[in-house]
């Protein structure tokens, strides 16, 4: 977490000017109604964007009269977000990224130029023309090291590369957005190792998908015709089965029967299922969800009842295998001494 | 190796057109309509088939978490919201989609939308991401323009609206629940669940929350057939990643590769191998920061998927792969890792709160030596009471790392407060100097 807080000297008023009062309503359109609070980030970010990259006081009762927000809510989100500059910031802004893919390819050197150009972090120059601040993984980290100056990153960087960056900004003279070096975007310095074949980009990939989808499609018709004969030969089999004697049937061991559960603990306090050893938290959670909350719950159950609850469980036969029973009947005995 | 015909992200460094025209040609929106022809149901059911884990980190399988989205309406609308919050420190490959090939992401999302039976997407990019962010927008503007989105989509007969919304920095809007309540107006903090974003999401109504690169691979998975996705990779670890390696290797990249592929391959093929040499390897996080980080002895067959990289502690996660080298001081590694999560703890739950910051400053005291070596054991316990106490996951992303160090180069912690003791007056002068220089 990190403290935030509003800046000592506020301007008085706040109000957007007419573009972005237009981007604003436009934004607000976007979420359903009655729901637009969710524009409130970005409206912020419009604030800021208006306000020499910085938001007032003002901008924030402004925002939340828009929103129909109390004025509470907005500081909680403006200072919540680390995004918003609630002080002044320099003309350009550098956010240096000092995580540890950045910090791995020599972000400290980037740290020191700051400090050697700029100054202190969070100090503005003297002309107003930078300011620095480091935050947290931007997201570029093939790309490392990297700062986002204002809107822009500026990436694979170095000391010099990162030295003559900043001059060119204070000199206004157009810089190159992305990586400072002979590199398109995140692809390998040097040239590609994949995105090679011509044939991605000619076009002859469209289309293909038809015979694919024909082959599923036949696919599935063959599987609905097996599952109909299937079903067909089940249903002669079970006429068989009904004609015999069910003698068989008995013997299996699949009988099952829901014991009477719980909606909740008795006096609100359930005991601690996890004392039975086979049950952790999770199958403690699967019981309650069940209905089963107490000891002697378990301790009554019967073999078909057991076999019930298993299934429900899918753990097969741990109930026997750990014998829950005798164990729950043990605490519920200890329990009423 | 997975050759190029087939890849998904063909226009992953942004060498070719972004716009609809170049995305028609490499094949974007090709038989979308004919695919939600075939229904809701069939469009989950081939999903599942071709064995798609979310790409956003946990792995979770992305058919089966469609299906949970309830079947009729109790008049409550659905939603589709796409997390868009690459945050996690070495990840930068969705970035690449909305950035290059932003029509492979909005075609995922009208698909996606379809099969979810929602008439609205949400994507949530992450503040600092504005060049992606205004891209996608344009892109979208595109897509309703040439009517593929919009009223009637592709002609489908189904209406389907997408909007850009932004964060403004916070790692935690990351996590699902923290993210919707982020897009609902308000500080993002998670949300306990239950319920579940499928039954109480976004503005209370059923809602799925899926990665970027999990939506934008459903197209291609349709056009190619589940079969063909299943057959790249593993059993149960199927189909293509994008992998974003940095650190110490020669050429860092972000390259699309078949899951599975071994770490080895990976980056010797696209990365100019490790920085001095393949001996020279220390040890790799091969996940996005909130992984245990793996050792070298264990990359020399390792396989890069979800299942191996947990069988040996670690995880595949956004399968950010950070590399270092013999040079680096893995403590001050970590440490910094350990700032970045006292950084960016919400601040909600007690065990994350104060753990984080607890956890960094006994870190940076290690990274001088100046602790004792009981303190190790001390620090390990204290990750192990912060992991599985809080609401979201960011409490055990705090402790892997840190876990993952003292697990693997605890020698090297000892040898630090060694030397520390021996001559505490040098000792921080020592340290100073950046050993990953």
């Amino acid at each position: 977490m990190s403290g935030r807080h509003l800046a000592k000297q506020q301007p008085e008023n706040f109000e957007f000017n007419a573009d972005f009062a237009a981007l604003a309503q436009k934004r607000i359109a976007m979420y359903p109604e009655g729901k637009q609070a969710s524009a409130i980030v970005p409206l912020l970010w419009f604030a800021q964007k208006q306000h020499d990259n910085w938001i007032p006081e003002a901008a924030l009762r402004h925002i939340g009269d828009m929103l129909d927000m109390a004025y509470i809510r907005v500081l909680e989100v403006v200072t919540f977000y680390t995004m918003f500059n609630l002080a002044p910031v320099g003309r350009h802004f550098v956010q240096f990224c000092g995580t540890t893919p950045c910090w791995l390819n020599g972000a400290n050197k980037i740290k020191d130029a700051c400090k050697s150009v700029i100054g202190e972090e969070n100090t503005i120059t003297a002309d107003g023309e930078f300011s620095w601040l480091e935050v947290e993984c931007l997201g570029a980290c093939v790309n490392a090291p990297m700062v986002q100056i204002n809107d822009d990153y500026y990436e694979d960087l170095d000391e010099d590369s990162f030295i003559q960056l900043l001059a060119d900004l204070k000199a206004g003279i157009q810089t190159k957005i992305g990586p400072q070096t002979d590199r398109t975007n995140s692809a390998p310095l040097g040239g590609n190792t994949t995105l090679i074949d011509n044939t991605l980009y000619d076009g002859s990939m469209v289309g293909g998908y038809k015979s694919v989808l024909k082959q599923i499609e036949k696919a599935e018709a063959e599987a609905a015709k097996a599952a109909a004969a299937e079903a067909k030969a089940e249903v002669k089999a079970e006429a068989k089965a009904a004609a015999k004697p069910k003698a068989k049937k008995v013997a299996e061991p699949a009988a099952e029967s829901k014991p009477k559960m719980l909606k909740a603990a008795r006096r609100g306090k359930a005991d601690d299922l996890k004392k039975i050893s086979g049950v952790g938290p999770k199958i403690e959670g699967i019981l309650q969800e069940l209905g089963v909350y107490h000891f002697d719950q378990i301790a009554s159950w019967d073999a078909a009842q057991v076999a019930w609850v298993d299934a429900q469980l899918k753990f097969k036969g741990r109930i026997d295998r750990e014998d829950w029973i005798a164990q729950a009947k043990k605490f519920v005995e200890e329990g009423d001494k | 190796m997975l050759a190029d015909k087939d890849r998904i992200f063909t226009n992953l460094y942004g060498q070719h057109d972004w716009g609809l025209k170049g995305a028609l040609k490499r094949g974007t929106w090709d038989g979308t309509v004919d695919f939600m022809a075939k229904g809701d149901d069939w469009i989950v059911n081939q999903i599942k088939a071709s064995g798609l884990r979310g790409r956003g980190g946990a792995g979770f399988p992305t058919g089966l978490k469609w299906s949970f989205m309830p079947k009729g309406t109790d008049g409550r609308p659905h939603y589709l919201v796409v997390n868009a919050d690459e945050s996690e420190p070495g990840t930068c490959k969705d970035r690449e989609i909305m950035r290059h090939d932003p029509h492979v992401l909005i075609e995922g999302c009208l698909i996606a939308s379809f099969a979810m039976r929602a008439h609205a997407c949400y994507i949530y990019v992450r503040g600092e991401f504005i060049l992606e962010r205004e891209r996608l927008q344009a892109a979208i503007d595109q897509a309703y323009e040439a009517g593929l989105v919009g009223k009637n989509a592709c002609g489908s007969g189904w209406d389907f609206d997408i909007y850009v919304h932004h964060g403004a920095g916070a790692y935690i809007c990351g996590e699902e629940t923290a993210l919707i309540e982020s897009l609902e107006g308000k500080k993002g903090m998670p949300r306990l669940k239950p319920p579940f974003p499928a039954n109480v999401g976004l503005y209370g109504a059923p809602s799925t929350v899926n990665n970027v690169e999990s939506i934008a691979v459903t197209p291609t998975i349709l056009r190619r057939g589940p079969a063909w996705f299943s057959s790249l990779g593993n059993p149960n670890n199927v189909g293509t990643k994008l992998f974003c390696i940095s650190g110490h290797v020669n050429r860092p990249c972000t390259v699309e590769e078949e899951m599975g592929v071994t770490f080895r391959d990976l980056i010797e093929t696209h990365c100019g191998g490790v920085r001095g040499g393949w001996d020279n390897l220390k040890c790799v996080i091969p996940g996005g920061s909130s992984v245990p980080m793996i050792p070298a002895e264990q990359c020399n067959d390792l396989v890069m998927d979800f299942d191996t990289l947990r069988g040996l502690g670690s995880g595949l996660g956004t399968a950010a792969v950070i590399v270092m080298d013999k040079s680096t001081d893995v403590i001050r590694a970590i440490q910094r890792l350990s700032y970045f999560y006292k950084h960016e703890s919400c601040g909600q739950c007690t065990p994350c709160r104060e753990g984080t910051g607890w956890m960094w400053r006994v870190m940076t005291r290690m990274v001088e030596g100046r602790a004792e070596k009981r303190e190790i054991d001390m620090l390990f316990d204290v990750t192990k009471q912060i992991e599985g106490h809080t609401i979201c996951a960011l409490g055990d992303a705090a402790a892997w790392p840190i876990q993952g160090l003292i697990k693997h180069f605890r020698h090297e912690i000892e040898d630090r407060i060694d030397q520390y003791s021996a001559n505490p007056d040098q000792a921080g002068s020592m340290y100073n100097v950046e050993a990953a220089e």
